[in-house]
């Protein structure tokens, strides 16, 4: 095939199924929350609801635009598509699955495959996005949670987990931890959604916005939510990677079937995690400011800091195939962690023995 | 009352234990709160009622205050006796009726006319507490509408045909010993 044909049938590919997913995402969503609340949800267009996104896409396609009259418009167009691009561009380093057969040769699955800093690149770029710039700067704590892994490259990453058979987040559930929740906070869903509160505040900066221009700004929502997922399912949860049925295989012997096999698994854990997302977010209540700020700067940051020593460690003085070792030292880490914030935090409620105050009446 | 009053319960809010103070026990307790629910839904027991296939169950329809009936007694004819009682009861102003002389030996007056608006109607069921002689009610029909004004106006042969259609599921009060006990029964 040659060489600008793959990518470009690739990324076409990756948006579309992405379009889709995100519409569906969507439904889903909303299907949650209704369960979660004991209601149905939508379910008069079509079987289910399936039909739900077509009849939103119809709508927000047939809505008035409307520009304000004080806008400075080229910008207040630009937006909109420039939040899009950034979610969407940060695909290019993601697999989707592993490798494909063809005429003896294989595929990589990823738009850009082999980029060496896949890693860094999907935070730069998802910081790039207006989304990320109140909270984005916190994912960049991260980055010290991956130097365990040996490689930003997310196939090799997946690769290493695959030949190993223990997911990153047997091995480092410290990291884990702040990425799930740094992931939630980079993607502005609950219970992180201060720029936001859409349950009860006016959506701050899409306040002005209509129509399609408006649908893209959550459509770009739910793409930071998928590359969230997308990542925590490669970093942590061993990628396209299943044993038994999804095993590591070598690039001279992929078969159609395993790489199909590949991303259905891929898919479904995936799905699994944004499943997750969304369960949280009707679950928990939302951070206040100060309660973010502290938990960021006073808990985030020094587990992360905490995190890259004992990975330090690790590295120096254990056997690179000693993945016991590594999985019990840190589950200790994160059980000694949460011990010390219990112990240390102040103890609630008043104290018992206080008599009624009894005032002048 | 006083603070120190004796009837006065002071609740203190409960101390955390080591677990409440992890964080983690609490969220996992909120995770598996909503997986609870979201699963009763699943199975069937959510909240929802799917409107114009399925009709919505009352507790009890005989004390549900839906649109208006005019009863009849035994020989078909309507039970007022237009003594003006409800429209007086009535805090929206309403009911407008029309007395005049009975054709019948045992009252004196009866309704030429008995309009009630029940686009003005605030459905409070003041009338029926007011009727001396059980004549009107309020029935569980609760879904009313109509294309115009004019047809949310009900007239006298309106509301009595209200009675045919729902004296089947809803007997006359009177005679039932009303919907719920201790209701003055005539």
């Amino acid at each position: 095939m040659s060489s600008w044909l793959e990518p470009l049938i690739k990324t076409g590919l990756v948006v579309a199924i992405l379009n889709g997913a995100v519409a569906y995402l969507v439904l889903v969503e909303r299907k949650v929350a209704a369960y979660i609340q004991d209601r149905l949800g939508p379910n008069r267009v079509g079987p289910w609801g399936l039909l739900q996104p077509l009849a939103d896409g119809a709508k927000f396609i047939f809505k008035e635009e409307i520009i304000p009259a004080g806008a400075d418009k080229v910008l207040f167009l630009i937006a909109p598509v420039l939040i899009l691009a950034t979610a969407m561009v940060t695909f290019a380093t993601i697999p989707f699955g592993n490798l494909i057969p063809w005429k003896g040769g294989t595929i990589t699955l990823t738009a850009a495959p082999n980029m060496d800093i896949g890693l860094l690149f999907v935070f730069a770029i998802g910081s790039l996005g207006v989304y990320g710039v109140v909270l984005g700067g916190w994912a960049s704590n991260n980055k010290y949670s991956f130097l365990f892994s040996g490689s930003l490259n997310m196939e090799t990453i997946i690769a290493r987990q695959a030949q190993t058979g223990w997911w990153w987040f047997a091995v480092q559930p410290l990291a884990f931890g702040v990425f799930l929740v740094s992931g939630c906070a980079e993607s502005t869903r609950l219970p992180f959604d201060l720029p936001e509160c859409e349950q009860e505040l006016v959506g701050g900066y899409h306040t002005e916005y209509t129509a399609m221009k408006f649908g893209m700004f959550a459509f770009a929502e739910y793409l930071h939510m998928i590359t969230v997922a997308v990542l925590t399912v490669i970093l942590f949860f061993g990628g396209w990677h299943f044993w038994g049925i999804a095993p590591y295989t070598a690039p001279e012997n992929v078969t159609w079937l395993g790489a199909v096999m590949h991303i259905v698994v891929l898919t479904v854990k995936t799905l699994m995690m944004i499943f997750f997302f969304m369960w949280i977010r009707w679950s928990w209540p939302r951070f206040r400011y100060d309660q973010l700020m502290s938990m960021a700067w006073k808990t985030m940051i020094p587990l992360g800091v905490l995190n890259l020593l004992v990975c330090a460690v690790c590295q120096e003085f254990l056997d690179p195939a000693d993945m016991l070792t590594r999985c019990v030292l840190g589950w200790l880490a994160v059980g000694g962690c949460v011990l010390y914030a219990a112990m240390s935090a102040a103890p609630q409620g008043r104290a018992a023995d206080v008599s009624p105050p009894v005032r002048p009446l | 009352m006083k603070p120190d009053d004796k009837q006065i319960k002071w609740v203190k809010e409960p101390k955390l234990g080591l677990s409440g103070r992890m964080y983690l026990g609490p969220l996992l307790d909120g995770l598996a709160t909503t997986a609870r629910h979201m699963l009763s839904t699943a199975r069937g027991d959510g909240m929802t009622c799917q409107f114009p296939e399925e009709r919505p169950k009352f507790g009890n329809p005989l004390i549900y205050r839906g649109v208006h009936r005019l009863n009849k007694d035994e020989q078909g004819r309507v039970k007022c006796v237009a003594c003006f009682l409800c429209a007086t009861a009535c805090p929206a102003h309403c009911i407008d009726i029309i007395g005049t002389q009975s054709p019948w030996e045992d009252r004196e007056k009866y309704p030429q006319s008995f309009v009630i608006d029940e686009l003005r109607c605030i459905y409070c069921g003041m009338c029926e507490e007011a009727c001396p002689v059980d004549a009107i009610e309020l029935t569980a029909l609760f879904d009313l509408t109509g294309a115009s004004r004019e047809e949310m106006i009900f007239d006298k042969e309106k509301l009595l045909s209200v009675y045919d259609a729902t004296i089947e599921q809803e007997p006359m009060r009177s005679r039932q010993g009303a919907g719920g006990q201790g209701h003055s029964a005539s």
